[in-house]
């Protein structure tokens, strides 16, 4: 068994961030990850982080646009704390040596990117999540912080009191991709879950391969809610063969958006008749669509991305990359021709529940990352607001975890404070329901023993892994798990994307039910202990089973349209009835829906919801 | 072992590839028996595929080099043949992974972001270090010959041992160190947009270990830095906003018995770049430097 302080799981840039932040307070921390952390899909972000920085600008006017952004369902304190910190850490990265793009006087420059009210995204070129994720693994190495990469982690060591809000985590079981070891890893201060979002979860994704949510599953089974899962960012500019991300930064540095006639549709057909290509990113992902739906699209399938009057010297110095993503994997040549773009599965608004400083209601377990919900995004997302949540709540994070004295947070989670209960009309049961005790579909922590001893805990859950690796290596004839991933993809990619309505939302349920009896006769066909993707891949499924029908019941509950989720039979925001976040708890494995105010009170101010148009 | 490609090939179908052993414990025998009628009813599938190449569907045959030191049958070396249905558009990875999840899920290889900025799946394809992902099938000639990273240790089938390319990428001090940070909490540390410019193409490394591979010199002197780590020193030791000791320091580093003086200048690193760093013009420029410092102190 290894044993530190403050374990770290997922090295992208919260992980990153939340372990940097530990040994700064004087923890003992380790990071273990499923890849190494230069490969984490934070290196994937193009676009920036949003920062105020400028005289002209204000953290104030950052929290009104990220509010009015999420449509009136983020929490204020952690929207205002995002803004307030965002500039101290973007400097930090700057005094890191991060290769931020600059302007002529030396000073990191911004660009205007959608739904802001100043142009105060700073960014590296198209490619700042890569600069950002390559320095902070320097600071990491610099530092000489633990790094047990690719060890897989498989589940988390939770004691199993009756109310999730008693239990405390003790740690986490990991998987030596290498070698096969099964191993534990005792927390003795805390874990921080940042291993990212569920992308994995549509076929059309951004998202890389190891995006398959695997710590808000993990933590959900635990007994820690989900909160808010039904909002799910599509980005309006995708590649429609990969689903390759063509940055926000092409329209904020001027791309113009046509369909099939020519048109400029986000003007002409009235969808945001003051920022046009530049709304938030879910009004744009709509109207693509509704122009594709209408006859006006490309092959009847997307639209077109046109940067070529920006000119050749800009685009080389600002957007160079997207001229090699766009050449690599759709074989345009941004520079000559416009670029096909459609909505793809980009980002999870909702997550883990935490509050501001990264706690969930299990105590010793917190979260930071897009696998957390503060909630800073609330319904919608805006472009350059996920890496500042890496960076500021990750950090918060690690000083908490740390035992760095912080002011108590505001939010609360768990069952606690103001919440209702409630129940959702689901065609089929939920959760492990027909299902019971079958060791190949439990993923479930608390099963695993949860002893009140932290080290008898640990070898408890240690042996639940290994029992579990070994029913899926011996089960005879079974299917194999990419079936089983497919149905859930497709499901998901048909009925719970952009355009939602019930019946529809009902049929991904059953489709995720079937999809789960079959998991349970699913089997690992590599018999190795080496290097052994195919089972890894497996328990990744299982995963998404969980997060898939998380998403779906929540967008199944929610009957009003509120950001990025848009209801065929509630076409309007419902201020009465739903300034409420969406939560799910596992409920040892009979999922219960229950909701909890929006807090709109901020430090100065009350966020008055208003008619949210672009 | 090595990567050095093997002398013999084994051209044999999944089907027949493991050997049953005679002390086989009966519930592992029958996870054995069930995983070798899954790998028939997987030969099948290929033969129907291989059916459907003949009748013109368009397919693409790849041949893919495995290992597994502890599976028998893949304890030797060997090629597997896959012939996969092609859409246009195709690229390495996906004939990778749909080999994987449709005939053989014991076929091994990392792969993450599918867009080039992971720095995972760097393979040697028909002879060259190149990223699956980036690399589209319809530019190859066929049969696709797809191996590991030649020079390094392989763990299984596509997989290689990284903790020698990391070990070196960690030895040059890869990380920022400026001797002072700006007063206050919000002052920059300003760059020219020159420098940043110059530092740009350096900064783009995914740490795929294409270069490393490549390279003849660090095939042969295990403790030479490789064109990586060094380009990783260039983009610190041409920061103009470290200090000068830092760089003298720098300097020292790449300067020593395994560092730029070994590069012998064949371009191979710069060849297969997958992001067109000019890795060897770097090294070359801090060779430029590194004699400017040693006049100075002479």
């Amino acid at each position: 068994m290894y044993e530190h302080d403050v374990i770290v799981v997922g090295a992208g840039g919260a992980g990153l961030r939340a372990a940097i932040a530990a040994d700064e307070a004087g923890a003992d921390v380790a990071m273990v990850t499923k890849l190494h952390p230069v490969r984490s899909h934070t290196g994937a972000a193009e676009g920036g982080i949003n920062a105020a920085l400028r005289d002209a600008d204000s953290w104030e006017d950052h929290a009104y646009d990220t509010m009015k952004g999420s449509d009136y369902l983020g929490d204020a304190p952690a929207i205002e704390t995002l803004c307030q910190n965002s500039p101290y850490e973007v400097i930090q990265l700057e005094h890191w040596g991060m290769a931020f793009s600059r302007e002529d006087d030396g000073r990191v420059s911004q660009r205007p990117f959608g739904g802001l009210s100043f142009p105060r995204t700073t960014y590296a070129g198209a490619e700042t999540g890569h600069h950002l994720l390559h320095t902070l693994y320097e600071q990491v190495v610099k530092r000489g912080i633990e790094v047990y990469d690719e060890w897989h982690v498989l589940n988390l060591a939770v004691t199993d009191e009756e109310r999730p809000e008693d239990r405390h985590c003790h740690g986490v079981v990991g998987y030596d991709v290498a070698t096969g070891e099964v191993s534990g890893f005792k927390a003795r201060d805390g874990v921080i879950l940042a291993t990212g979002g569920p992308g994995q979860a549509f076929d059309h994704t951004t998202n890389a391969v190891s995006c398959t949510g695997d710590g808000q599953a993990m933590a959900y089974r635990a007994g820690v809610p989900l909160e808010d899962m039904e909002f799910i960012q599509f980005h309006p500019t995708t590649l429609p063969s990969t689903g390759v991300l063509i940055s926000e930064g092409v329209r904020g540095e001027g791309g113009i958006l046509y369909n099939s006639d020519g048109e400029r549709f986000m003007f002409e057909h009235g969808y945001a008749n003051n920022d046009g290509e530049l709304a938030s990113r879910d009004v744009v992902s709509r109207a693509e669509l509704t122009e594709v739906n209408e006859g006006r699209g490309i092959e009847d399938e997307y639209v077109h991305l046109d940067m070529r009057h920006l000119g050749e010297e800009r685009i080389l110095d600002r957007l160079e990359n997207i001229l090699h993503l766009a050449e690599d994997f759709e074989g345009a040549d941004g520079l000559e021709e416009p670029m096909p773009v459609k909505p793809g599965q980009h980002y999870a608004m909702g997550g883990i529940e935490t509050d501001e400083n990264g706690e969930t209601c299990v105590s010793g377990l917190y979260a930071a990352g897009e696998c957390a919900c503060a909630s800073v995004h609330g319904a919608n997302r805006l472009g350059g607001n996920a890496l500042p949540e890496l960076i500021v709540f990750g950090k918060r994070a690690g000083y908490h975890a740390a035992g760095k004295e912080m002011e108590p947070a505001e939010i609360e989670t768990g069952q606690r404070g103001e919440f209702e209960r409630a129940t959702v009309d689901s065609p089929v049961e939920l959760g492990e329901g027909g299902s019971p005790g079958d060791a190949v579909a439990d993923g479930g922590a608390v099963a695993a023993g949860g002893s009140a001893d932290p080290d008898t805990l640990l070898e408890e859950s240690v042996a639940a892994e290994r029992r579990r690796i070994e029913d899926l290596q011996s089960g005879d004839d079974g299917i194999h798990h990419s079936k089983v991933r497919s149905a859930v993809q497709e499901t998901m990619t048909q009925h719970v994307n952009v355009f939602r309505e019930e019946e529809g939302l009902k049929q991904a349920l059953r489709d995720i039910r079937d999809a789960r009896e079959r998991y349970t006769d699913v089997t690992v066909m590599d018999p190795s202990q080496t290097f052994n993707t195919d089972l890894l891949q497996t328990i990744e499924t299982r995963n998404l089973l969980d997060l898939a029908e998380a998403i779906t019941v929540g967008a199944l509950a929610r009957e009003e349209f509120r950001g990025a989720h848009w209801r065929a039979e509630a076409q309007e925001r419902k201020d009465d009835e739903w300034l409420k976040h969406t939560l799910l708890s596992w409920n040892d494995g009979a999922p219960e829906l229950w909701y909890r105010p929006v807090i709109l009170e901020g430090e100065n101010k009350t966020y008055e919801p208003k008619t949210r148009s672009y | 072992m090595s990567t050095q490609p093997p002398q013999q090939e084994h051209e044999e179908s999944p089907a027949d590839s493991v050997d049953e052993t005679e002390s086989t414990p009966p519930a592992q025998q029958r996870r054995e028996d069930a995983k070798a009628d899954k790998r028939g009813r997987d030969a099948q599938r290929q033969a129907e595929d291989d059916a459907a190449a003949k009748r013109d569907e368009p397919t693409r045959h790849i041949k893919v080099f495995r290992y597994d030191p502890e599976i028998e049958g893949k304890q030797e070396p060997r090629f597997d043949d896959f012939h996969v249905p092609f859409t246009k558009g195709m690229t390495v990875l996906d004939a990778l992974i749909y080999a994987r999840d449709e005939y053989d899920p014991s076929l091994t290889f990392r792969h993450s972001c599918r867009q080039a900025v992971c720095g995972s799946d760097a393979f040697f394809v028909n002879g060259e270090q190149r990223l699956g992902c980036q690399t589209q099938l319809s530019d190859l000639n066929e049969p696709v010959r797809i191996e590991p990273l030649p020079h390094q240790e392989v763990v299984k089938d596509l997989v290689v041992d990284m903790d020698h390319f990391y070990e070196e990428m960690e030895a040059v001090d890869p990380y920022f160190d400026p001797d002072e940070t700006p007063d206050g909490e919000l002052a920059e540390q300003r760059q020219s947009r020159a420098n940043r410019e110059k530092i740009k193409m350096s900064t783009r490394c995914i740490w795929c270990g294409a270069c490393f591979s490549s390279c003849n010199i660090a095939a042969g002197d295990n403790q030479y830095l490789g064109p990586a780590a060094l380009n990783k020193a260039y983009r610190f030791a041409m920061d103009e906003r470290e200090g000068e000791a830092k760089t003298q320091d720098r300097l020292e580093t790449i300067e020593q018995e395994h560092g730029v003086w070994r590069c012998q200048t064949q371009f191979s690193c710069t060849n297969v770049c997958p992001k067109d760093i000019p890795l060897t013009e770097h090294i070359q420029e801090l060779k430029r430097e590194a004699v400017k410092k040693n006049l100075k102190f002479w």
